[in-house]
């Protein structure tokens, strides 16, 4: 089983691999769009990732940054355009099938298995792309590749005092690692972090932007983030969301420099930090 | 990749105690409680176990709320029955004691063709379906006359075929025996599911449907597998009844049946693997000793798990649980006095309201018989205002005190918890 863990893993691998150089991205939107009733919620996005760039997703409230994500990882189905990953279209497919194919996500609202210990919420995070699937006749005890990397990922998310408590008895902090956890455990190759810092505080959520960074080495990472500080600290690249389309795609420098950005977003965010950080 | 710190050993000592005295008691049990009737309740404590445990496998561990499980359980009972009988006239060579397997087939065919479409979805409609299913069953039951036997079901005799070193399975202590093992094998078998990738994901499905599905599985395909694993388990059980019985009515598909499951599943315990077991074994002492003792016995269940759903939601099992956890840091000798005296005021309640009851059940039933009721070996007048003015002052008396019992008990509980907790914190700093 484990040479057939292994092939898979490689497969995987190479298969991201080729469509890299062929295509050139990791990940891309075309003309995304998905209505919710009548109403337009994201309207004609387009996006390209590189392989390995990291990029925070920003935008006002309610512009549809979590949406996209959702259309993406395939939590929704868009009502037109495409989204292509590793240069293979996945608009419209469920999500354990693109999971499969290499994406991987976290939730805004932690989104755990509460009655499982960390132990067994990153065991269950890696089974299936170890090649286990629906095993019914191996002992979890005696999948040494499993066992491994699950004990591995805790030690990554700095839980390995924690591997026996139940995920529900977790700090929010702890709970939000573990989150980070699951979500890597897969191995996939392109992530997706919805908010990973939402509700922590200053000292976390910069011990938190060091984790993120550590455990997504070489990955392709997009992040949804308010704090800018942490944006600017964390992305290659930034794409500003307003009311459903990325209205600048850049390096932080750019974007920030970009006057329909400071317009429509940035420049009343950015002033509210000064003000925030002069009142200090 | 190098092995890390991880070290797990399967087959500890501890494991192999528990196993073995499982096994144990298994094999002694006959030989300690000896009465015929001692013995008709053990086997079928047996068949109870395994179905519950099967049920659980929806249940506790797949957070699948049946409500037809009897469909599976029943319907290996009749395919169990028809090939008992094939056996006894000819036409089928295999020995009895594999004739639960068939039931199990059964079992395990039904719920791939029903599971196909009830597991397609999860939660609320999942139960829905599965009630239709049931009803659509027992409907079918009372159709097809020629496999179900209409009312009066199909018999058999499980003394067919070549005896083997002199087992005829005539004697029910040797059905207990055949019970027995089958017992021990299939809860084996049902723990090492739990043990398995499958059986883990499983639960992972249960806590969280919808995260699953961004790890790579595809959530109805692990009910549908779990579904027909339960299936399987409650077919043999269902075989297991067959032979036991020597006849298979349509009642063993009726929702009751499958209420039942469901009723002492939970009252065992659906939270740990063992609770099942405790709410196999608490299934045949309520309807064969609990009836025997009172014509309000349902009555009396139903309260008792009205209780539990509301109190102790883990059922017996988890009340067990977190008091060993309370031992294990010392803490249980603070209680046992709480304990006790929860005990005796539980006690004075059922007095008084097992006397309303037996007095309501008394006029309502058997009124024809006189006013006089038999209670606890007292004589309460049903009509007299004396007999239901004491009554009703047993029980306010003994609620009183109870709730009195119940708030030192609540305070010293809380506290003990408190401690516990510092205790863990401070354990996981050092």
């Amino acid at each position: 089983m484990s040479s057939a863990a292994s092939t898979a893993e490689t497969d995987r691998f190479e298969q991201s691999m080729t469509h890299v150089h062929a295509g050139g991205y990791a990940l891309e939107l075309r003309d995304l769009r998905k209505s919710f009733g009548k109403t337009e919620i994201i309207r004609g996005a387009n996006l390209a990732v590189r392989a390995g760039e990291r990029v925070a997703i920003i935008g006002p409230n309610g512009a549809g940054k979590s949406t996209l994500f959702n259309l993406i990882s395939g939590r929704f189905a868009p009502t037109s355009g495409e989204v292509l990953l590793n240069g293979t279209r996945i608009d419209g497919k469920k999500p354990f099938e693109i999971n499969r194919l290499g994406l991987s996500r976290s939730f805004q609202i932690t989104n755990i298995f509460p009655k499982l210990s960390v132990f067994e919420n990153l065991r269950c995070g890696v089974l299936w792309s170890l090649g286990y699937r629906y095993t019914l006749f191996r002992f979890l005890a005696d999948l040494d590749d499993a066992n491994n990397r699950a004990e591995e990922l805790m030690h990554m998310i700095r839980l390995e005092k924690k591997r026996d408590t139940l995920a529900m008895n977790l700090t929010y902090a702890e709970q939000r690692a573990l989150e980070i956890g699951i979500t890597i455990a897969g191995g996939a190759n392109v992530i997706l972090l919805d908010e990973p810092t939402a509700g922590m505080s200053k000292s976390e959520t910069s011990r938190f932007i060091d984790l993120i960074r550590e455990v997504t080495v070489g990955k392709t990472l997009l992040t949804v983030e308010h704090d800018m500080g942490v944006v600017f600290g964390l992305a290659d690249k930034i794409a500003v969301v307003v009311y459903g389309e990325v209205i600048a795609f850049d390096t932080p420098e750019a974007v920030r420099a970009n006057p329909k950005v400071q317009e429509a977003y940035l420049g009343s965010v950015l002033a509210d930090e000064q003000a925030a950080a002069v009142g200090h | 990749m190098s092995k890390t710190h991880y070290e797990f050993k399967p087959w500890n000592v501890g494991r192999w105690i528990i196993w073995s005295l499982f096994a144990l008691v298994l094999l002694v049990a006959p030989k300690l409680f000896t009465s015929s009737l001692s013995v008709t309740m053990l086997t079928q404590m047996g068949i109870a176990i395994i179905a519950c445990l099967s049920y659980n496998i929806l249940l506790g561990q797949g957070g699948m709320l049946s409500f037809g499980h009897a469909v599976y359980t029943g319907l290996g009972s009749y395919m169990a029955i028809h090939a008992l009988n094939a056996v006894s006239n000819g036409s089928m060579p295999i020995p009895v004691s594999l004739i639960p397997l068939v039931g199990g087939v059964a079992g395990l065919f039904f719920a791939i063709l029903f599971g196909y479409v009830t597991t397609k979805k999860a939660g609320t409609p999942f139960a829905m379906i599965t009630l239709g299913m049931a009803e659509l069953v027992f409907a079918m039951s009372l159709m097809f006359s020629e496999f179900f036997g209409g009312e009066a079901g199909v018999s058999g005799n499980r003394v067919a075929g070549d005896p083997f070193m002199g087992i005829t399975f005539g004697p029910p202590i040797q059905v207990y025996y055949l019970i027995a093992i089958y017992t021990f094998v299939c809860v084996a078998l049902m723990y090492a599911f739990t043990r398995t990738p499958l059986g883990r994901i499983l639960n992972a499905v249960r806590d969280n449907p919808e995260r699953v599905e961004f790890i790579g599985y595809n959530t109805q395909i692990v009910r549908y597998l779990a579904f027909m694993i339960a299936g399987f388990f409650a077919g043999i059980s269902g075989g297991l009844a067959a032979i036991n019985f020597e006849i298979v009515t349509a009642e063993v598909v009726g929702a009751a049946r499958s209420g039942g499951y469901l009723l002492f599943t939970f009252l065992g315990g659906a939270t740990f693997f063992f609770g099942p077991i405790i709410g196999g074994v608490l299934m045949v002492l309520a309807s064969v000793l609990l009836s025997e003792l009172t014509k309000a016995w349902l009555l009396y269940l139903g309260l008792i798990f009205l209780f539990m759903v509301m109190y102790a939601p883990g059922g017996i099992a988890s009340l067990i649980m977190m008091n060993l956890r309370v031992a294990s840091f010392g803490r249980l000798r603070e209680i046992w006095v709480s304990y006790l005296a929860l005990g005796v005021t539980a006690l004075v309640i059922l007095l008084g309201a097992g006397a309303m009851v037996e007095m309501i059940y008394h006029l309502k039933l058997d009124a024809a018989m006189g006013d006089t009721v038999r209670y606890l070996g007292m004589e309460l007048n049903a009509k007299a205002a004396s007999s239901w003015f004491g009554a009703v002052f047993v029980t306010l008396t003994g609620l009183g005190i109870f709730e009195l019992a119940r708030r030192e008990y609540s305070r010293q509980w809380a506290a003990i918890q408190t401690d516990i907790e510092k205790e863990i914190k401070r354990r996981e700093t050092q």
